[in-house]
């Protein structure tokens, strides 16, 4: 894993904790392994509203499509990682 | 922070598993401006939506545009109208193509030849005296023989303010068909007298649908849950109408800021071009509609305010179980 890989696991956490304001946890906390939808409770116009953040700020496409493969936020962080180097 | 798994025992994390990644993405449509009956209160003809659009009658502009909806990602179909089983062709283009719901008031019979598993909600509205008063005719007389004992087939039971004390003997009617039921409440749009609910008879009927769900369980399609939010018109304190609602038409909604909503949602008119505000009609107050697939889906959408407490995710997943039933994701 890259120390670039890290820190978007770092953002994308942050980003799902300010937009979704989630509480008692931190972007540091965030097990970036925890199933979104089973555990988190995240759904699919949740994911829309921090994927919108995602693209902006990484200047990436998020395919609709590819929102049942976004389950954990080390997955959503190697996806943007995978855009990044395409 | 909580999760799912902290807040449920066992059985409700494995009833939760069945149903989270489910991700219905529904729509609606007016099949037909057409219908057998012209029922007083019916959303559709008092709002006068059976005349905004020309149906489209070329089956061949339906089957392209349903091919369109797919790719739109719509994964449920609900077909109402107007009555849909006057055009059975254009029910057959939804139901070879993705998951169908089609409501009928049950006069005619879809054939179980041409349609072995379309889930089929018939409309009745209370006891033979009410349906008189408000559709000219005891539909259920007929609508009971047309699908006795059809395993693809429930009554969608719209109660009124009349049938307080009454529901027992038509829910055992329905049992005794061989079929089962889900509960609305009228919304009463065209304003008939003696039918708007008061305060009180909210609080009584609420009582009574949890008693006939405890009574009935295998012929009640229900959940306390439910019943508290369509008389109430609560959830987590929070009060439904304009602003909550999430079955509004995607591309006509302006809301600023936007609630949880259905995703892609659109309720499409049958020319196939125009679009309704909502699930249900146009000219209705939102501060007293009483739509239960509004109500169904306002809960559906707001999974994470339900992570409150194990009480309150239990009550979302009753829900959605209810509505996976209802639509045939997951069975009865
Ligand atoms: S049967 Fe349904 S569509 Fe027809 S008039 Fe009655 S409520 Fe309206
Ligand atoms: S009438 Fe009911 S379903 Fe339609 S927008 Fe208002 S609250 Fe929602």
């Amino acid at each position: 894993m890259t120390v670039e890989t890290d820190k978007i696991v770092l953002r994308v956490a942050e980003v799902m904790i300010e937009e979704l304001k989630l509480e008692d946890v931190t972007a540091d906390t965030f097990d970036p392994e925890v199933d979104l939808v089973d555990e988190v409770g995240i759904d699919s116009m949740d994911l829309a509203t921090v994927a919108l953040v995602l693209q902006d700020e990484y200047g990436i496409r998020i395919d609709e499509d590819d929102y049942p493969k976004l389950t954990t936020v080390r997955r959503i962080a190697d996806y943007i990682q995978n855009k990044l180097n395409e | 922070m909580k999760t799912v798994s902290s807040l449920l025992d066992e059985d409700w994390y494995a009833r939760y598993k069945k149903i989270s990644k489910l991700n219905i993405r529904s729509s609606i449509y007016d099949v037909t401006n057409r219908c057998n009956l012209r029922c007083r209160g019916c959303f559709f003809f008092s709002s006068g939506e059976h005349k905004v659009a020309k149906e489209e009658n070329d089956i061949r502009k339906w089957e392209t545009f349903i091919d369109k909806e797919m790719e739109r990602g719509v994964n449920l179909a609900i077909l109402i109208g107007g009555e849909p089983t006057l055009c059975p062709d254009r029910v057959e283009a939804f139901y070879k193509r993705l998951p169908t719901f089609c409501a009928s008031n049950g006069l005619i019979k879809l054939p179980r030849d041409r349609f072995p598993d379309l889930m089929v909600g018939i409309s009745l509205w209370g006891n033979g005296e009410d349906e008189k008063i408000l559709r000219g005719k005891d539909t259920f007389a007929v609508s009971s023989k047309n699908y006795e004992g059809d395993k693809h087939t429930y009554y969608l039971y719209t109660i009124t303010p009349r049938q307080i004390g009454q529901t027992g003997k038509i829910i055992r009617k329905i049992r005794d068909a061989g079929l089962k039921v889900h509960f609305q409440l009228l919304s009463n749009d065209e304003g008939v007298d003696g039918f708007f609910w008061k305060e009180e008879e909210l609080r009584d009927i609420r009582s009574e649908m949890d008693d006939m769900l405890d009574k009935y369980p295998d012929t009640v399609i229900s959940s306390k849950y439910y019943h508290e939010i369509i008389c109430t018109g609560k959830m987590l304190d929070r009060p439904f109408g304009w602003q909550e609602c999430p079955s509004v038409t995607e591309p006509l909604d302006s809301r600023n800021p936007k609630p949880k909503r259905l995703i892609h949602f659109i309720r499409w008119a049958s020319d196939l071009k125009t679009m309704h505000r909502c699930c249900t009609s146009e000219t209705r107050d939102c501060s007293t509609c009483k739509d239960g697939a509004a109500h169904m889906s306002w809960v559906m959408v707001n999974k994470r305010a339900h992570m409150r407490s194990a009480k309150d995710l239990q009550n979302w997943i009753e829900i959605y179980e209810m509505f996976a039933k209802l639509y045939q994701f997951i069975p009865w």
